[in-house]
């Protein structure tokens, strides 16, 4: 069961990049998480909230929204949703390497990091409508009830 | 401003604050301007004061691997977090790029 959750929407200007992975590492201090684990997040939703801006909207402007959630036994989920391009191939677009900004400098690894950092990484995407991507991590010290 | 230290042909940057998405058009732009010296041919990237670095920054110092390698250069990084470093490691730019401090 849900004990706490937040949400925020905000545009996807890069700025906002930072802004996204200190409020979800502010809202996992509840959980007394490791620096180890409070950095696992920041970098996880640093890559998903640069995927939605230079993939999802790339030259556009469109709104990201961030759920941050956890639960009685400490376990957190973290969802990043834009409503921008989408993704024709999620399972091409999650291999190593994979990218389709080589020209950006782009490395293609922004998948593998998530997936690394984080317990578990769910991507939902349907081209044209935009992309949701859930990750959940569990903080070992967890709830002190 | 990112400071650096430059000897002959061998140009130090000590990299600081965060290497996101954000941050990295500008630490490009000006690690571009010191390397637009022909002369320079070794690269050592300090990240002892970096302290947030995503997929973003692997992006970064693989363009400047490039640019070092296609003069007949070289490139090396020192004083990466244990967190920069699984990244680091992650991408195989362990393989091509030596940590000076691990050897
Ligand atoms: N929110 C998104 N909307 C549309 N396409 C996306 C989105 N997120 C990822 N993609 C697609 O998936 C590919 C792989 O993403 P990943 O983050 O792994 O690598 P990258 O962003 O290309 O490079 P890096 O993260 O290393 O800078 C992207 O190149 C892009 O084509
Ligand atoms: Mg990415």
């Amino acid at each position: 069961m849900t004990r706490n959750r937040m949400e925020l929407t905000f545009p996807s200007l890069a700025e906002n990049e930072s802004f996204a992975r200190v409020a979800v590492a502010a809202f996992a201090v509840q959980l007394s998480p490791t620096l180890s684990e409070i950095a696992d997040l920041k970098t996880a939703v640093s890559e998903a909230v640069t995927n939605a801006i230079v993939h999802g909207y790339e030259w556009r402007r469109g709104d990201i929204t961030l759920r941050v959630s956890y639960d009685e036994r400490g376990e957190m989920t973290v969802e990043i949703e834009d409503h921008g391009r989408g993704i024709p191939d999620v399972a091409q677009a999650m291999e190593p390497f994979y990218t389709t900004q080589p020209e950006q400098e782009r490395s293609g690894m922004g998948f593998s990091v998530m997936q690394t950092f984080m317990d578990d990484l769910e991507v939902v995407s349907h081209p044209g409508e935009g992309t949701l991507v859930r990750m959940r991590k569990r903080i070992a010290a967890g709830v002190r009830a | 401003m990112l400071r650096s230290y430059c000897k002959q042909d061998a140009l130090v940057v000590a990299l600081d604050g965060e290497l996101d998405h954000y941050c990295a058009q500008s630490i490009r732009r000006q690690l571009d301007e010191m390397l637009a010296d022909p002369s320079v041919r070794y690269l050592v990237l300090d990240f002892d004061k970096l302290t947030f670095m995503d997929s973003s920054g692997i992006g970064v110092i693989l363009g400047r691997y490039r640019i070092l390698r296609d003069r007949g250069g070289k490139m090396a990084v020192c004083h990466m977090n244990p967190h920069i470093a699984r990244i680091f490691h992650m991408s195989g730019m362990d393989r091509i790029i030596p940590e000076l401090d691990r050897a």
